[in-house]
């Protein structure tokens, strides 16, 4: 991505190595310091962490080893599920198709430079907002609800995808390009028939793992902003109705979900040959 | 032939497409999500935005609040990930193939991180309400599962692409199982260690945010506060503040990354 202006020849065993250890040591001294700091000044508010700890292990044995069903059917739990599911497939969709055509520009073998300039900085700032604040922003004009969650996942989506996109087509040999370009290939010729083909698979596996963290984000958006499904069910039996087993039934329907998506996003990367 | 392959190709787009549409429209039907709806929203959002969303005189006045409540949700994603990633790495050593001390390490450790990685960080925080209610530890162990759960398994990856060839040099030299981690595997992995997290460290700071309006804490609860009191300048301070702390410490941990790896 970036060139390391190289010293002299002599030099490439000694400097660079010294001066990444230094880095290397910098950083973990920081992060340590930082750490330390947090620990002794954390916001505790009159909790010991011991009988805490303790009582968070006995939660995961009510919640994991005692889960049942008591305010939900279980229809009831597969339907909230399915509507979290639909929720990160929408959003990650509409995120792909937006972010498949701003990419194009974001690319800086594809588009002239200042368009790439304009659209990376804008995915940025896109990418910095947290999921959530886009939902409750979004909130305001659409009312709480799945409107204002669909759109604001697809916000960060986009910015998500654009960058990922953008970095699997800035892969593609620089030879194809030209030789297509002069044998007087329109510019949608050559991405139709060089740029798509070649990424194809480093989009495929982009665009699931992006559905990955959609579902994750849509249960979160569910039990805070809400966008209904399982996460708000939770969000009740956490909050509400205080029932562990009952947080435990939904936290297996998510986490069997979840794990299978990994499963099958494990196996498509493998089977695809692309590298994330 | 080559007809053939033409009408192939197409037949193939077609039925991806048709999926495609078909479950779109399946979704929009299960989320009843209105797309004409969802539309209007974007440019009413963003004018609404423009116009109340800019800090204001009364905003800057909580600015010193606003940045103790942000000190606390970047001290929060730091910490978690340093003690998670520390613990993670001596977890992945006891997991990886090459540096395991006995192959029924490998299953529970493998299956221990994907729960803690599988379910979603508001999850963990919504278990954890039960036994830390409302107070930092809430967010410091939701960060933390999580993390830890994502840690231990790219570490067991990176354990078994850099660490097999030094691992045998080592043993076969008759090196000690704690020398041979020490000595070899560790600070081979050491730069692709910290790479990671300084990205969870970026990940953790939004998550943090979303925590923050569940438990109460840091800069979330800050947002959510001002927000729902329609303080939206004070909101709007909140959301530039966060931004400008992304994008710090991305661009910190690319140039990090850039010198290490």
């Amino acid at each position: 991505m970036t060139t390391n202006t190289r010293p002299v020849a002599q030099r490439i065993r000694v400097r660079p190595r010294n001066k990444a250890n230094l880095i290397i040591q910098a950083t973990l001294i920081g992060l340590l310091l930082l750490t330390l700091y947090h620990l002794a000044t954390f916001d505790s508010r009159g909790i010991s962490p011991i009988e805490g700890i303790a009582k968070t292990l006995e939660s995961f044995r009510t919640l994991f080893f005692e889960p049942r069903l008591k305010n939900v059917s279980l229809g009831e739990m597969l339907y909230a599920l399915s509507i979290t599911v639909a929720m990160g497939l929408l959003t990650t969709i509409f995120g792909a198709l937006i972010a498949f055509f701003l990419a194009l520009g974001a690319a800086r073998n594809l588009a002239p430079r200042w368009l790439n300039n304009l659209i990376t900085g804008g995915t940025a700032f896109i990418r910095a907002v947290p999921t959530v604040l886009w939902v409750l922003f979004f909130a305001v004009a659409a009312g709480l609800g799945s409107v204002a969650a669909v759109v604001g996942m697809t916000f960060h989506s986009v910015g998500y995808l654009i960058k990922a996109y953008a970095e699997s087509f800035e892969e593609l040999d620089a030879g194809v390009l030209e030789a297509l370009r002069a044998s007087g290939a329109s510019w949608w010729q050559t991405i139709f028939q060089a740029v798509v083909p070649t990424s194809a698979s480093a989009l495929l596996s982009w665009t699931f793992v992006r559905f990955e963290i959609n579902f994750s984000t849509a249960i979160a958006m569910g039990a805070v902003a809400g966008a209904g499904g399982i996460g708000f069910d939770m969000f009740m039996a956490s909050t509400f109705y205080l029932d562990l087993r009952e947080l435990g039934a939904f936290t297996y329907a998510v986490l069997i979900f979840a794990i299978a998506l990994e499963w099958f996003a494990t196996r498509l990367k493998g089977g695809l040959g692309a590298r994330v | 032939m080559q007809h053939d392959i033409f009408r192939q190709r197409r037949n193939q787009r077609l039925i991806f497409f048709g999926v495609l549409i078909a479950l779109t429209y399946g979704s929009m039907v299960l989320t009843a999500f209105d797309p004409v709806a969802g539309l209007a929203a974007i440019p009413r959002a963003f004018i609404w935005g423009a116009s109340s969303f800019i800090p204001d005189e009364a905003a800057m006045r909580r600015l010193p609040r606003i940045l103790q409540r942000l000190q606390e949700t970047v001290l929060v994603s730091i910490s978690s990930a340093t003690v998670a990633s520390a613990l993670g790495l001596v977890v992945a050593v006891l997991g990886a193939n090459t540096t395991r001390p006995h192959p029924w390490f490998s299953i529970p450790t493998r299956a221990i991180a994907s729960i803690f990685r599988n379910v979603d960080v508001s999850v963990w925080a919504l278990v954890l309400l039960f036994s830390f209610g409302q107070s930092g530890y809430t967010g410091f162990f939701a960060l933390f599962f999580v993390t830890f759960g994502f840690i231990v398994r790219v570490m067991i990856e990176t354990i078994d692409e850099v660490g097999t060839e030094p691992v045998e040099a080592l043993r076969a030299s008759g090196a000690s199982y704690m020398a041979t981690i020490s000595q070899s595997v560790i600070p081979a992995c050491l730069p692709q260690l910290i790479s990671w997290v300084l990205y969870m460290i970026e990940t953790n700071i939004r998550s943090a945010t979303l925590i923050g309006i569940l438990t109460g804490t840091g800069i979330g609860f800050a947002f959510d506060l001002y927000f729902k009191s329609f303080n939206y300048g004070a909101a709007g301070l909140v959301v530039f503040v966060i931004v400008i702390t992304v994008l710090l410490i991305e661009a910190l941990s690319n140039t990090i990354r850039r010198s290490i790896l």
